[in-house]
């Protein structure tokens, strides 16, 4: 595909044509999962365990997310949401349990390695490359997807040039994407922080994930801009990435995530679609306090 | 500086840009010589030094791992072609055999420091690198025993010119009626040998490459969850750029004839840093105009401080060499109040980026 997604994009005709051309490019790579008949589980985490000392940061987490779908992750502030993402992201290694995406095992994969198996992410605290300019961020997302080497970049032969221009191209459509075109030559710690969001996605797409791994996106943004995010997840979704979605914001949970998973002192405590989980007695215990029963084994 | 030679912009213009810096640079050596021939001599140092912080700025201004010991890189290219081309072991192979080897000997070294320094960052970095570099010095001061490897402190004398069959850069020879000194020989090659890694840095910087050195200079944990394998681009530009230092280190032992310990002491890695903070790190312009201009205003110094301090006062009250660091400290915390970022940062690229 990383040969193809760019050559696609071959028109250089701004937001209608490259827009188009991406949605063909997904939609046919999505076709080709489905012609393949996969499992319907792309990420199954099973019994995972994340200690810090003597705090139990993850206990026997375990949940399957699906090909397709918007998967939520939610609770309370230090439930363990983001500690999930870094040791599924290989930036942590587990204590115990295990990860299997795409039907292979991700124990002892180092972030990289994690990447390239088709894991992108975002940070809860914006970690851009803050002196590039927007558009070389994206285009450092190209990276894990093409080739060329020192001498390569040295010689600059007919191979380097186009892969470099096609890397230029796909950046440029997916800066587009997500709606920071206007700004690709901005430095990206001179962006605004809603675009800083937007960019940072771009740059995981860039790595043309499989799974799709946003912690806290609409952090810090206002209403308009969280709209703009919800309709920009849905595109992804319908482009054929699943995304995992770490949020504070209920309103976008509940509006666009298709299961979510409730964490609270790094137990699961809920696992359902948005409704369910938003009646459920122990969800409720763990945002608001209240003497509900914390009987937890029963809960898994 | 850069509009100049943007060839997609303005082609006119940039050619005419090239061909006047190519007259200005073949005419130099000559200009220089009817001030002194030791002006050619500081040129050719000052072109040495160009080169080293080009390769500094490899590690430091790409990667940005903070490396206060890279002049050990330079002692170990320079040894290479002593030891090799001298009387000391009657070896005497051409130079175009040992400045390769210098190049692979010194990267070697490189990924040796790398190895172990994968984890550290910043402060802690220098460190280890400092230590390096000085371990570096200290076995070549030491391998004099119990097998006379390097000479120890005296050093290694009579190191070979280049020579290119019977054509020696040492010599003073008449072509075509114009009067070429070793120095000025020695210049063009330099010159030479500086538009090539000029090259390299520029394609490498533009490159998949060169933005992933960029990206762990910025943010390390966010490179590898894009997927960037850091352990392997961090060792690539610690080779890279000792492998520059290697060459540069070849070429001075060629120049200078003699080679010491003592031309590898801390005070030049920190020269070197100088050059590459002081232009701008990151920014291949920038760093080459730290160079030039950490190399030329000292000599410039050296020979006005004692005449204006004579005329004004009749007697010399401070010595040059003082001055000299007194101004270039001053000039460092100057430059780190006001353009932090070095004198031609490398945001320019950013602005010609824009204006495309």
């Amino acid at each position: 595909m990383s040969a193809a997604g760019p050559s696609q994009g071959a028109n250089d005709s701004p937001s209608g044509g490259s827009a188009a051309a991406e949605l063909a490019n997904e939609a046919a790579s999505v076709g080709a999962h489905q012609r393949a008949s996969p499992p319907l589980a792309l990420l199954t985490a099973k019994g995972i365990n994340k200690r810090f000392g003597g705090v139990h940061a993850l206990s026997d987490v375990s949940f399957t997310i699906n090909h397709g779908e918007i998967y939520g992750l939610i609770g309370p502030n230090g439930a363990g949401k983001t500690s999930l993402f870094n040791v599924l992201t290989g930036i942590y290694s587990a204590d115990g349990g295990e990860f299997t995406f795409d039907g292979l095992p991700l124990a002892g994969l180092k972030p990289n390695d994690v990447a390239k198996r088709g894991i992108a992410r975002t940070f809860q605290n914006i970690r851009l490359f803050a002196n590039l300019s927007a558009l070389e961020n994206v285009m450092i997302g190209r990276h894990v997807r093409t080739h060329a080497n020192v001498l390569g970049a040295i010689l600059r032969d007919a191979k380097t040039l186009d892969e470099e221009r096609a890397i230029e191209r796909r950046a440029h459509e997916l800066i587009e994407y997500v709606g920071v075109a206007k700004r690709a030559n901005t430095l990206a710690k001179h962006l605004a922080y809603g675009d800083q969001r937007r960019l940072e996605i771009a740059r995981a797409l860039a790595t043309e994930p499989k799974l799709l791994a946003l912690d806290e996106p609409a952090a810090g943004m206002n209403a308009t801009e969280t709209a703009s995010l919800r309709s920009l997840l849905g595109n992804i979704r319908r482009d054929g990435t699943t995304i995992l979605l770490i949020e504070h914001d209920m309103k976008l949970v509940m509006s666009v995530c298709d299961r979510v998973l409730v964490l609270d002192y790094g137990k699961r405590i809920a696992e359902g679609t948005a409704a369910d989980v938003q009646k459920d007695p122990k969800v409720i215990a763990a945002y608001l306090g209240g003497n509900v029963t914390l009987d937890l084994e029963g809960a898994a | 500086m850069q509009g100049l030679f943007d060839r997609r912009k303005n082609p006119l213009g940039a050619w005419i840009g090239i061909a006047l810096v190519a007259v200005a640079l073949a005419v130099l050596p000559f200009a220089l010589s009817g001030i002194g021939t030791a002006w050619v001599r500081i040129t050719n140092l000052a072109i040495l030094f160009v080169l080293l912080s080009l390769g500094l700025n490899i590690v430091v201004g790409f990667a940005g791992l903070l490396d206060l010991g890279y002049i050990a890189f330079y002692a170990v290219g320079a040894y290479v072609y002593a030891l090799l081309a001298s009387p000391h072991f009657n070896l005497h192979l051409p130079f175009w055999i040992i400045l390769p080897l210098g190049a692979a000997v010194a990267c070697l070294f490189g990924v040796l420091l790398g190895a172990p320094t994968l984890k550290l960052r910043g402060d802690y970095l220098a460190i280890v690198t400092l230590g390096f570099g000085e371990i570096i010095r200290i076995f070549l001061n030491n391998l004099s025993q119990p097998v006379n490897l390097t000479n120890g402190p005296q050093g290694i004398t009579l190191i070979d010119p280049f020579r290119i069959g019977s054509f020696n850069f040492a010599t003073r020879e008449t072509i075509g009626g114009l009067d070429f000194t070793g120095p000025v020989k020695y210049y063009y090659l330099l010159v030479l040998l500086v538009i090539v890694i000029i090259g390299i840095n520029l394609r490498l910087q533009n490159s998949r490459i060169g933005r992933a050195w960029e990206a762990i200079r910025e943010d390390e944990v966010a490179a590898r969850a894009m997927g960037i394998n850091t352990r392997n681009m961090k060792l690539l530009a610690f080779a890279m750029g000792a492998s520059f230092g290697g060459v540069s280190g070849g070429v001075f032992a060629a120049t200078q004839g003699f080679i010491s310990p003592e031309s590898f002491v801390l005070v030049e890695s920190i020269m070197v840093l100088s050059m590459v903070v002081l232009g701008g790190m990151g920014n291949v312009f920038g760093v080459i105009l730290g160079a030039l201009l950490l190399s030329f205003v000292p000599e410039v110094l050296r020979y006005t401080v004692e005449p204006v301090q004579r005329a004004l006062f009749g007697r010399m009250l401070i010595e040059p060499e003082v001055i000299r660091m007194l101004l270039f400290g001053l000039a460092l915390v100057l430059m780190m109040l006001y353009r932090p970022a070095g004198i031609l940062p490398s945001a320019l690229r950013k602005r010609e980026l824009e204006a495309k």
